[in-house]
């Protein structure tokens, strides 16, 4: 480790992870420098239609990120950049960056696309998985960081046929550029930055679905993969959004999707599972269905349903049970053409009683998996990073994030396959370990953003500016959004009205700005999606503008509108134009409030002190701040304790004592072992916690790491035979050397004990391989012994694929069983029976075992209820906790301050627990790194002349923020306390007081609108 | 009564509710019914508040009285309030406004009070259909106004 720390830190590849990281660090004081391979940061995401589980348009959730991003000042974004030479160590390192030319000046480059209009050259766009053309010169998607085009040297037709002969070909695109931003004599350059950590996010590929030719991909020209799909689907796809077949623009009625094409092969030596493909097909299935205006068959073709992650299993069990799409278990032989000339695809299977079937599909999507990409193995090659035998990162164990070198971490894919959650989870544990590696340098490199001096518009006439999203086709396939444009324009106030693809994007913030100061706009209505998400974004936009960011509001007509009355379009526009209309109404009577500052405490308080826990308060104070540890259990540990190996093989003994020794001894922690809580109050910066021997701990920051519980079932004779064990009990016992498992020789787990049913409708995720693993660890042992796993759908992600398919090829026997026809226990004298009907002789096996192991569920902690009360955060139907957006804020709650990680978010494995359980110390510690807590100043304020001292609204507030002064006989209210609730204001008997944001006035006034 | 329902099914009679919705639960709730697309009747129109105990007995009056056909009002589950309490002096002026509009000869189903968490986007949309179910069998509201005997004034113009 160098002693020279440097307080930046390189990211490499600008896609969801990059971009989260990025934001993390610059939040927190860091420099950082963003390396992107091609034209413009967002990676995948931007490609995708919409996400699971929640639907969200991806481009919609993703575009703030986008914007953040790109005008954070403290992230310095290079773009068709890569690395090429590192040298140094860990908290010091020299990265030289080679820059290819962009033959377009981003500084002068409008983003206007006139370069684009008059090049004459047409190329496949791969960015729409080459279904539709582009130029070359290009931006690869309309809401594109940096809003700039650029030249694609290898199809231009001056840079491959002038330029070396000195001959001036073409050059229409210098011609048509109005900003004189292009230079076909740009060259290359190299550069060097110095940082003191790196984080590699540099994404992965798509299986190359035409090297299985069995698959037809690539001869048959109804078979496509699935991310050809997404564009399909998309509304910025190359046909707009209309889901039809790319090669005869017919309507598909009929669809399959065919699972694991690319994974879970190990012929082709891609032995794991990608994990996300499953969630993906189901998505897309009822996204074409939700489409369509035609009714589309829908048919997934699948060996096992995986579908482990938060909320996913209810997920499909929407789409089997209420959206009607098909799901067919089977193996695929082949796709072949239809012989009927309609370019349909045949599709051969064999379901699993053995019977061979086939069906034509008007459009065939394969389920390709993920790989690493060219430019990954590159640069773990370059860096000299231990990597597995399918060239994806290898992580060190327990770590999360760590790759074999100190100071550098990965994020996202490049480790292996992930979904977007996890990859920001990553994302921010990366970070977050970043920022404790380089802690003493926070705030050396950074600059503070200046804005424009804020312009008085107190007195001035009002003249609003209204902006209406058509989203995609999210709001615009419902909305009539053109008219809603017209319709504001006839409002009281309203200066300017217009309608914007995108309302969130980079390129619509740059329009916004221009007009406010064009226009002389002093209010800004935006009716688009949820104040909830996009608020911040377009206050930004009116600070850097110079307007104070009150004077503006938000029309809801995504979320509560388009999306919720997709079928009655003529009801939808007339209620967007009167969510409209009741925004320009409260934008026109917002006065300008300036925020409130106050003190932030550094102290984090990190409640339950199992692994989570115990590695969020670890890297806390690693990254400088003081931690309360608190574990209302009598030692430290929590459920882990219990666990004798993890799921790679590691000492999970070894490895707790490890970490109960190291936060016992970090000088910056003080635990609290053995005592529970009793109250929580405060907020952001400023909490106070007593817990229950009556000590107070003030501190900024919480953090909710409270596990779970294992199951206790009730069915299979568990608690009446004692060799029927739960998996967390047979670990104890092979570990204890039990003789009850020692001397063993027939073994049955039975999965899903607890999950997947009606009252509990979620996967536990963890127990499939858990039972692998143990099934594995008996059978190695004693070769001869009769090992069976009775499953409903083998749910081992990723790697674990592996040990899955060992279990099989060392002869333990899967049987599957259904959910209707549950194995059953029984006992004859002193015989412990399973039966079980078996799934391909379709009859019943009886089997004698010395050991029943219940695949127990992982359920919901029992003092989530508490927390939810005094934390004020919502918890999920199971009691999990429930995140501020199950995509993109995986580890943070609504309520600011407070994050959450482990089990009690949802069921995961370890390694998994430790990467969110730095993830949430990576986001406590942005919000820990402020000096100041800003609240938005929306306060209640007192008319002195009317308030009659009547102490009513003392008696309501909650925050006791409001008092009545005895000598002035008038309420004060103390902004440091006031909450901006409004009870007072409603309480308030003479009308003396009111809410800022949100007066009686206005209110009013948007009522008499209706 | 009778002849309203007649006119509802002539014209699928579609009766404007204005719906109080705190920002940190319901509004939560009804963004998450949109992202679920759980579909419910177009018949709010939405003022987002901080908390439900922001609603000061007025507006339910002023909505009445500027020809919303009724008033939702919703907040946390009790003991959930982002602040703390918001959500019960909501509950008690709800109960003094029911009575005043008993007392004004409006129809209390006209208004409704509810709680839907930020979790419950599908209970959202129930609450909507709910309300629009009660409101629309009441049919439209014709507002706060004495009927004054003018005298065949307002005919003559």
């Amino acid at each position: 480790m160098s002693q020279n720390k440097i307080g930046s830190v390189l990211i490499v590849g600008a896609g969801i992870a990059g971009i989260q990281a990025a934001l993390d660090l610059a939040e927190s004081g860091y420099l950082v420098h963003l390396v992107e391979e091609s034209s413009a940061i967002g990676g995948t995401m931007p490609m995708l239609d919409k996400t699971f589980p929640t639907n969200d348009c991806s481009m919609c959730i993703l575009s703030p990120k986008l914007v953040e991003c790109g005008r954070h000042l403290n992230v310095r974004t290079y773009t068709n950049s890569q690395v090429v030479r590192t040298e140094g160590e860990a908290g010091n390192f020299k990265v030289t960056i080679k820059q290819k030319a962009r033959y377009i000046d981003l500084e002068k480059c409008t983003g206007c696309g006139a370069c684009a209009e008059a090049c004459p050259v047409k190329v496949d766009d791969e960015f729409n998985q080459g279904l539709g053309k582009r130029k070359a010169a290009f931006k690869q998607y309309s809401q594109a960081f940096p809003n700039a085009y650029g030249i694609d040297e290898q199809n231009c037709l001056y840079q491959t046929r002038g330029k070396a002969k000195g001959k001036d070909i073409c050059l229409k695109c210098v011609k048509a550029c109005q900003a004189g931003a292009i230079d076909h004599h740009m060259e290359d350059k190299e550069f060097e930055v110095e940082v003191g950590s790196m984080i590699l996010n540099p994404g992965f590929k798509i299986f190359d679905a035409a090297s299985l030719d069995y698959y037809g991909y690539g001869k048959i020209k109804s078979v496509i993969t699935s991310l050809e799909f997404e564009r399909l689907l998309s509304a910025s796809g190359p046909f707009d959004g209309h889901l039809v077949r790319p090669f005869d623009k017919k309507e598909p009625q009929k669809i399959a999707w065919i699972q694991c094409v690319g994974s879970r092969n190990a012929k082709i030596g891609n032995n794991y599972c990608s994990g996300v493909c499953c969630m993906y097909a189901i998505k897309e299935a009822v996204i074409a269905k939700e489409h369509s205006h035609i009714p589309v068959d829908t048919t997934i073709f699948y060996m096992d349903m995986r579908t482990p992650g938060k909320d996913f299993e209810k997920y499909y069990n929407n789409a089997k049970n209420q959206q009607g799409v098909n799901f067919i278990r089977s193996r695929v032989y082949e796709v072949t053409e239809a012989k009927d000339d309609s370019g349909d695809a045949v599709i051969r299977y064999s379901t699993e009683d053995g019977q061979i079937l086939t069906d034509q599909f008007d459009l065939v999507v394969l389920s390709v998996g993920l790989e690493p990409g060219d430019s990954s193995k590159e640069l773990a090659k370059l860096l000299d990073l231990k990597v597995n035998k399918y060239g994806f990162a290898e992580l060190e164990p327990l770590s999360g994030v760590n790759t074999s070198k100190e100071g550098i971490f990965a994020a996202g894919a490049f480790s292996g396959p992930r979904d977007i959650p996890e990859t920001v989870m990553q994302a921010s544990a990366a970070a977050g370990s970043a920022s404790a590696l380089l802690a003493e340098e926070r705030g050396t490199l950074v600059s503070e953003k200046e804005y424009p001096p804020e312009m008085d518009v107190a007195g001035d006439i009002i003249r609003t500016g209204v902006f209406i999203c058509h989203c995609g086709v999210n709001i615009g396939s419902v909305v009539n959004v053109p008219s809603v444009v017209e319709y504001a324009k006839t409002l009281p106030t309203v200066a300017y009205a217009t309608d914007k693809i995108y309302a969130c994007s980079q390129d619509a913030q740059a329009s916004i700005k221009a007009l406010i100061s064009e226009q002389k706009l002093n209010r800004i209505v935006v009716s688009s999606c949820s104040p909830r998400t996009h608020e911040p974004l377009f206050q930004e936009t009116l600070k850097e503008a110079g307007l104070n960011a009150h004077l503006f509001d938000m029309a809801n007509i995504r979320d509560q509108c388009s999306w919720v009355h997709m079928n009655q379009p003529e009801q939808a526009t007339e209620k967007a134009k009167d969510l409209t209309k009741l925004a320009i109404v409260r934008a026109s009577m917002q006065q300008q409030t300036q925020p409130i500052f106050m003190d932030m405490n550094h102290a984090a308080l990190v409640i339950g002190g199992g692994v989570a826990g115990m590695t969020s308060a670890l890297s806390l104070a690693d990254q400088g701040y003081e931690v309360h540890l608190v574990e209302k259990d009598s030692a430290l540990g929590g459920v882990a304790r219990r666990f004798s190996t993890g799921f790679r093989g590691e000492d999970m003994k070894a490895f707790v004592a490890e970490l109960i020794e190291k936060v016992s001894n970090h000088a910056n922690i003080k635990l609290h072992v053995g005592v529970g809580i009793k109250d929580v109050g405060g907020f952001l910066g400023n909490f106070t916690t007593t817990l229950e021997n009556g000590e107070q701990i003030a501190h900024g920051v919480a953090l909710l790491t409270i596990g779970g519980q294992e199951y206790k079932p009730n069915e299979y004779l568990y608690g009446q035979d004692e060799r029927v064990m739960t998996q967390i009990e047979m670990d104890e016992a092979i570990y204890n050397h039990d003789p009850k498992v020692e001397g063993a020789k027939n073994f049955v787990f039975i999965q899903c004990v607890g999950s997947r049913t009606i009252e509990n409708p979620y996967c536990s995720r963890t127990c499939c391989t858990k039972s692998v693993k143990l099934a594995l660890k008996m059978k190695k042992k004693n070769p001869a012994a009769n090992v069976f796993v009775l499953y409903r759908d083998m749910r081992t992600y990723s790697y674990f694929e592996e040990d899955y398919e060992e279990a099989r090829r060392i002869g333990i026997i899967f049987v599957r069983y259904s959910e209707n026809a549950k194995p059953v226990v029984s006992k004859e004298g002193d015989t412990l029976l399973v039966t079980v009907n078996d799934h391909v002789l379709d009859r019943p096996i009886e089997i004698e075992t010395d050991v029943l192991c219940l695949a127990a569920a992982i359920k919901a902690p029992a003092d989530g209820k508490k927390l939810s009360k005094w934390f004020k955060i919502p918890l999920n139907a199971e009691g999990f906790f429930l995140e501020a957006h199950m995509k993109l804020r995986p580890v943070d709650f609504s309520t600011d301050g407070v994050f959450m990680a482990g089990i009690a978010h949802s069921p995961k494995n370890m390694e998994e627990v430790i990467a969110q359980a730095k993830a949430a110390a990576g986001r406590a510690g942005v919000a820990l790194s402020k000096d100041q807590v800003e609240s938005a100043g929306l306060n209640a304020f007192v008319n002195k002349r009317k308030c009659t001292a009547c102490g009513t609204c003392e008696a309501v507030c909650s925050a006791k923020a409001i008092t009545v002064d005895q000598v002035n006989r008038v309420a004060v209210v103390n902004d440091a306390l006031c909450k901006g609730c409004g009870a007072c204001a409603s309480s308030c008997r003479c009308g003396a007081l009111s809410l800022r944001g949100c007066t009686n006035e206005q209110i009013v006034e948007m009522l008499n609108s209706l | 009564m009778g002849e309203i329902q007649v006119e509802a099914e002539n014209k699928k009679y579609e009766p404007k509710i204005a719906a109080f919705l705190c920002n940190w639960c319901s509004y939560a709730g009804a963004d998450l019914a949109g992202v679920g697309r759980v579909q419910y009747p177009a018949t709010i129109r939405t003022i987002r508040v901080p908390c439900s105990g922001r609603i000061n007995p007025l507006y339910v009056l002023k909505a009445m009285a500027n020809g919303a056909d009724g008033v939702l009002v919703s907040g946390c589950h009790p003991g959930d309030c982002h602040y703390i309490s918001g959500n019960y002096v909501a509950r008690r002026k709800f109960a003094l406004i029911k009575s005043l509009l008993n007392h004004v000869g409006l129809e209390e189903d006209r208004i409704s009070f509810s709680w839907v968490s930020a979790a419950e986007g599908i209970r959202f949309a129930e609450v909507v259909k709910g309300v629009t179910e009660r409101v629309s069998a009441l049919g439209p509201n014709n507002g706060i106004f004495k009927v004054v005997d003018d005298g065949g004034a307002a005919a003559d113009e």
